[in-house]
């Protein structure tokens, strides 16, 4: 049954028809301008802060958590992870030359060479592999806390996503446009009903995070992952909660830096283009 | 060991604003490791010990219920900025840290 | 003097944990005074719990006491808890959860300079009064606030 269920839920997409063929900078205005006008009291960079954005009420706990947020820990465990040299003697500093100033703005980017959307934890391995080391598992652990120490020293940065006039890259953002407004899973949802429609909503006990200033956060120390010791220490890469959120609508969840979720990584960011970089960050 | 607090301690008008957070699982030894189906041995911090000064500015004494990755904050007076403070603590298995500083 | 006894002394000391830690000079012999009231901890009833850590359950309300804490826990593992006593005199203060199954969290005796300020984070098990009850000159004081704690909305 269940596997009728996922075939039928990866054959329902249903692409939501655009008139023209937008332009990424047209979408990124339209998308502004629609969180802008639906939550008119929220300053626009604020949005980077999702829920606590728009809610008082549980914004005041975050602010109790910045105090001395948890995923400060993992910040060190990633700063010595990321000083620790290579068996052959470089260090990730020699893929990265720019860390210090903050690089996390600029992914995901697409390289015209390779024809591939390429993401931060993608450039993380990359440097591991290339260098003869073992790439880390994609979700959770080593990559969450070199992920965090590269995007803490990137905030403030104003996310910077490019797509270039090239026909892969625009099939890339056209691809992870349509995984966001297509319905999918056997409650036949997409992100856009609850992070677009609905942002700000209720969903049982839940506000709705406006999909605006989503990604800027990652990755993120979910005390929800935290409390569970069976899920990890509480780190998770954006990847690992689109799964999450796919698998919250019973749809099967695609891989951790699958084509799929990269494309929509990619696609997802460049909607926050001119808000600034705050990973990682604490969240529900 | 590594040092699994982190402390910032900063003295404005004569008081020392102590915050600090504590890398620690506070396993409260009811739960059961969803995979295996085992209890998860009990595994908190039981006392925590701050001291500025040679004096004891605080003694803590805490259960399971303080949340995993604990955190804790407190003040107190007559304290100024270069003034030593060090925080300890030991957990129900008999493991222990303790970090000295500065108050900033 | 008879240097079995001084051995025998050293060596109690350094049996447990709080002996461990001593002798590795991680806790001052003054910081070393209070054992870890276990029957405070492991008592299932408010009252018990508090004769344990405090010495008696007799509490008077007072609102000079000040407990912050979410009206709505965004995830009962981890509540914010900020209590400050503006009673004169505050020399230890508590924190329950009472429908926790063990409802004390923790207790703390202040430094005769420390301001009686505490913040720190609790885990809740469903929605409950968070208690905090301070000492003050011998006698105890406390307050409460009902937290809320809810399931999330997102499939859990």
């Amino acid at each position: 049954m269940n596997k009728i269920a996922n075939v039928l839920s990866a054959a329902f997409l249903v692409v939501t028809p655009f008139a023209a063929q937008a332009t990424p900078d047209q979408d990124l205005n339209e998308f502004r301008e629609y969180f802008f006008k639906k939550f008119p009291d929220t300053p626009k960079n604020d949005f980077i802060n999702g829920v606590y954005s728009i809610d008082p009420a549980s914004r005041e706990q975050w602010e109790a958590f910045e105090e001395f947020p948890s995923y400060e820990i993992y910040v060190d465990k990633g700063e010595e992870l990321f000083n620790k040299k290579f068996a052959n003697g470089k260090g990730f500093a020699d893929c990265f030359p720019n860390y210090k100033k903050g690089i996390r703005q600029n992914y995901p980017y697409f390289d015209t060479n390779s024809g591939k959307v390429v993401t931060l934890e993608g450039a993380i391995n990359k440097c591991l592999t290339d260098n003869g080391e073992k790439a880390y598992k994609w979700k959770t652990g080593n990559i969450t806390y070199v992920s965090a120490y590269l995007a803490y020293l990137s905030r403030g940065n104003k996310i910077n996503v490019k797509v270039p006039n090239d026909a892969k890259a625009m099939a890339a953002y056209n691809r992870g446009k349509n995984h966001f407004y297509a319905k999918r899973g056997q409650l036949n949802m997409s992100c856009a009903d609850c992070h677009y429609h609905y942002a700000g909503s209720k969903i049982r006990a839940d506000i709705l995070s406006p999909a605006l200033g989503q990604p800027s956060g990652f990755p993120v120390y979910r005390n929800k992952w935290a409390g569970d010791s069976s899920k990890g220490d509480g780190m998770g890469t954006l990847h690992r909660r689109y799964g999450g959120c796919n698998k919250q609508v019973r749809a099967k969840p695609f891989n951790a830096q699958s084509d799929e979720y990269k494309a929509l990584e990619y696609f997802h960011t460049y909607m926050s283009n001119g808000l600034e970089v705050n990973g990682p960050s604490q969240r529900k | 060991m590594a040092k699994s607090i982190k402390l910032r301690a900063k003295a404005k008008d004569g008081t020392a604003t102590v915050k600090a957070l504590i890398s620690h699982p506070m396993e409260t030894g009811l739960r059961k490791d969803k995979k295996s189906g085992q209890p998860i041995p009990a595994e908190f911090i039981q006392e925590v010990v701050c001291e500025s000064g040679g004096k004891t500015v605080l003694s803590a004494q805490w259960g399971s219920a303080i949340s995993k990755n604990p955190f804790l904050s407190f003040k107190f007076s007559g304290a100024k900025s270069g003034d030593s403070i060090k925080v300890s603590w030991v957990d129900n298995k008999g493991n222990s840290d303790s970090i000295d500083a500065s108050i900033k | 003097m008879n240097h079995n006894r001084r051995t025998l002394l050293k060596g109690s000391l350094a049996a447990g944990a709080v002996g461990a830690a001593v002798s590795a000079g991680l806790l001052t012999p003054k910081a070393v005074m209070a054992a870890w009231a276990k029957d405070a901890f492991e008592a299932k009833e408010v009252n018990a719990a508090l004769t344990g850590a405090m010495g008696s359950a007799d509490a008077t309300a007072s609102d000079k006491i000040k407990l912050k804490a979410p009206d709505i826990a965004e995830n009962g593992a981890v509540v914010p808890i900020t209590v400050t006593s503006n009673i004169d005199g505050t020399t230890s203060m508590s924190i329950l959860v009472a429908e926790n199954n063990t409802p004390l969290t923790s207790t703390y005796d202040l430094g005769p300079n420390t301001e009686a300020y505490i913040s720190t984070r609790v885990k809740m098990g469903k929605t409950s009064d968070v208690i905090a009850v301070v000492k003050a000159g011998g006698k105890l004081y406390s307050t409460k606030k009902e937290v809320k704690v809810t399931i999330g909305g997102c499939g859990g």
